[in-house]
């Protein structure tokens, strides 16, 4: 196959991959986009076997690698469920980069199959693109493994810090840059180990000081690097498909950070510097004196539910916890028969990846329609009966709205106090991720309903 | 004067950065998550680096060890892709619609 030929396939794919994405404009197109990516994938794979045009036994290799861990992916894709989904794509992230770091070393070791020079003699711009593809790579493999671990509850959310990381990070980062800097000067495979070693520490203290519920953001920028990654192997390899595939996931990864920062009105540094709750925030919690509540049980809520004529439902990470997006459609559709309109308020934040909890009540069968976002229903608080907060805490707390000295104030709030009455299911009082007491639990309005969410939502339906 | 074939594709980078921008904006956002499951497919095509570095160079040896990260890369890429693809399709065939008869 000529060169020209190959590199018009590789634009196929590239453009396909782009379409794939343009598909998930709405969810009705979404499947064929979908579709058009794994088209896309096939074309690419496709001529670049027929291009090396090897067919002898390492081809055979080749296939059973490709089947076993195809077969390995189809699986987890199958059975994973849908409230382990952060965990999985950070999981994913972890794959696409030391595959990054696999290939640069490939392509290190054997410059020559790659047209790229020889061994000891490579190319300076290749060797400054494949140094940046692996170290990249590496600092996703790593921090995807951390945040995997994170999500999983291996390890604690809590974020790691000691005195002096940034200024460690900052001198793993110049050292980073002199490495590549000698690496092109010497050639030496000992430094490229170096650089990727030092990529992997990298990694790990970049995400160990950033807490469980900004995950959001370290799943998104994670997802933005392992494009970037991507693309630097891509200009490596001179491959179109491959460039224009890192530009994309890398752009769309940023634009998710950009909107879950956003999301928490807070900038990008400030979430990757180290979390909330770390340091100061939670002495402050420890004297709070204690202010009386209305407590609730299952049959006060259903009473006012099934009085209602409107009812807002805000789902929040706690939801995913009890895995009660299916107890939570009963409880709606017990409701709809009783005539109550029903509708769904998502927070960006909310969860622990962006889009979370839509995924969740997709899978429980709630209509997408019915699911609003923020600003598209944070205006009908105002006209609803009853809002019923299932697993979300700081995402409603009207503090951000009024006091300055809160960490969260300026952060985008649900209005769920401007609702005639707010059923909040919580296990305790416990104040939510940035560490502050919910002003929203002592309101006259406010009915606690203390259990595990499951439970609660199951219940409220039987007494429906 | 002959253009480098570099600034070729470093065009096509930023030109590609500019699509993925206003693409991802039009992406709704109760599709976010497969978003990133997709994402995370498509950025595997970086198999077709790995299957170059395991299929090129000497026949009588296949596995020095170029080649074993060759493999390797494949293994690691093709879990994605699979694991990727698939779950994105599983996702979004929940994704439905509010029913008339209802």
């Amino acid at each position: 196959m000529s060169a020209n030929l190959l590199a018009i396939f590789y634009l196929i794919s590239g453009v396909l991959f782009i379409l794939a994405l343009r598909g998930l404009s709405s969810p009705e197109t979404s499947r064929q986009g979908n579709l058009l990516g794994i088209i896309g994938m096939a074309i690419a794979i496709g001529v670049t076997i027929l291009s090396v045009g090897n067919f002898s036994i390492g081809f055979i290799y080749l296939i059973i690698f490709l089947l076993i861990g195809g077969s390995i992916g189809a699986f987890i894709a199958f059975k994973i469920p849908m409230t382990a989904m952060p965990e999985l794509v950070a999981g994913f992230h972890s794959l696409v980069g030391l595959a990054a770091v696999f290939v640069a070393i490939s392509a290190f070791l054997k410059p020559d199959i790659f047209n790229l020079g020889f061994p000891g003699n490579i190319k300076i711009a290749s060797l400054i693109e494949m140094s940046l593809g692996a170290s990249i790579g590496a600092i996703t493999f790593t921090g995807s493994i951390i945040a995997f671990l994170k999500l999983r509850g291996i390890m604690s959310g809590a974020p790691i810090t000691f005195v002096g990381q940034h200024y460690l990070n900052l001198l793993l980062g110049l050292i980073l840059i002199g490495l590549v800097f000698y690496l092109c000067k010497t050639q030496s495979e000992t430094l490229f180990w170096t650089l990727i070693i030092v990529s992997f520490l990298v990694g790990i203290l970049l995400i160990i000081p950033i807490g469980g519920a900004d995950m959001p953001v370290v799943i998104s920028m994670l997802n933005s690097y392992s494009g970037w990654a991507a693309a630097g192997i891509g200009f490596t390899l001179e491959n179109t498909a491959l460039i224009i595939t890192g530009a994309l996931v890398g752009s769309s990864g940023a634009i998710l950070s950009y909107i879950m920062c956003k999301g928490m009105n807070r900038s990008f540094f400030n979430v990757i510097l180290g979390g909330w709750g770390a340091t100061d925030e939670t002495s402050k919690t420890t004297s709070k004196e204690q202010k009386p509540v209305k407590n609730g049980n299952a049959d006060d809520a259903a009473f006012l539910m099934k009085n209602a004529s409107s009812v807002i439902i805000v789902p929040g990470y706690g939801m995913a916890v009890a895995q009660a997006q299916h107890a939570l459609k009963e409880m709606v559709d017990a409701l709809k028969k009783n005539g109550v309109k029903v509708s769904y308020a998502i927070h960006p934040v909310a969860g622990r990846m962006p889009g979370h909890m839509n995924v969740l009540l997709a899978e429980a069968n709630v209509p997408y329609d019915e699911v609003f976002e923020l600003e598209h229903i944070n205006n009908d608080f105002a006209n609803c009966d009853v809002a019923y907060v299932i697993g979300a805490n700081d995402v409603t707390n009207p503090i951000a709205k009024t006091d300055p000295q809160s960490p969260i104030y300026g952060m985008p709030i649900l209005d769920v106090e401007k609702s005639k009455s707010v059923l909040f299911v919580k296990r305790s009082l416990s104040p939510g991720y940035a560490g502050i007491d919910n002003d929203l639990f002592y309101r006259e309005n406010t009915l606690m309903l203390f259990a595990d969410a499951k439970k609660m939502t199951e219940e409220i339906t039987k007494n429906l | 004067m002959e253009i480098d074939p570099f600034i070729f594709r470093l065009s096509i980078f930023i030109l590609s950065i500019f699509v993925g921008y206003y693409v991802v904006w039009s992406v709704t956002p109760s599709l976010h998550t497969p978003l990133m499951s997709v994402t995370n497919a498509i950025s595997s095509v970086i198999i077709v680096g790995a299957i170059i570095a395991s299929l090129s160079g000497n026949t009588e040896n296949i596995f020095d060890t170029a080649n074993i990260f060759g493999y390797l890369a494949i293994i690691l890429a093709a879990v994605n892709i699979f694991g990727g693809f698939l779950v994105t399709q599983r996702m979004l065939a929940m994704y439905k619609k509010k029913k008339k008869d209802k």
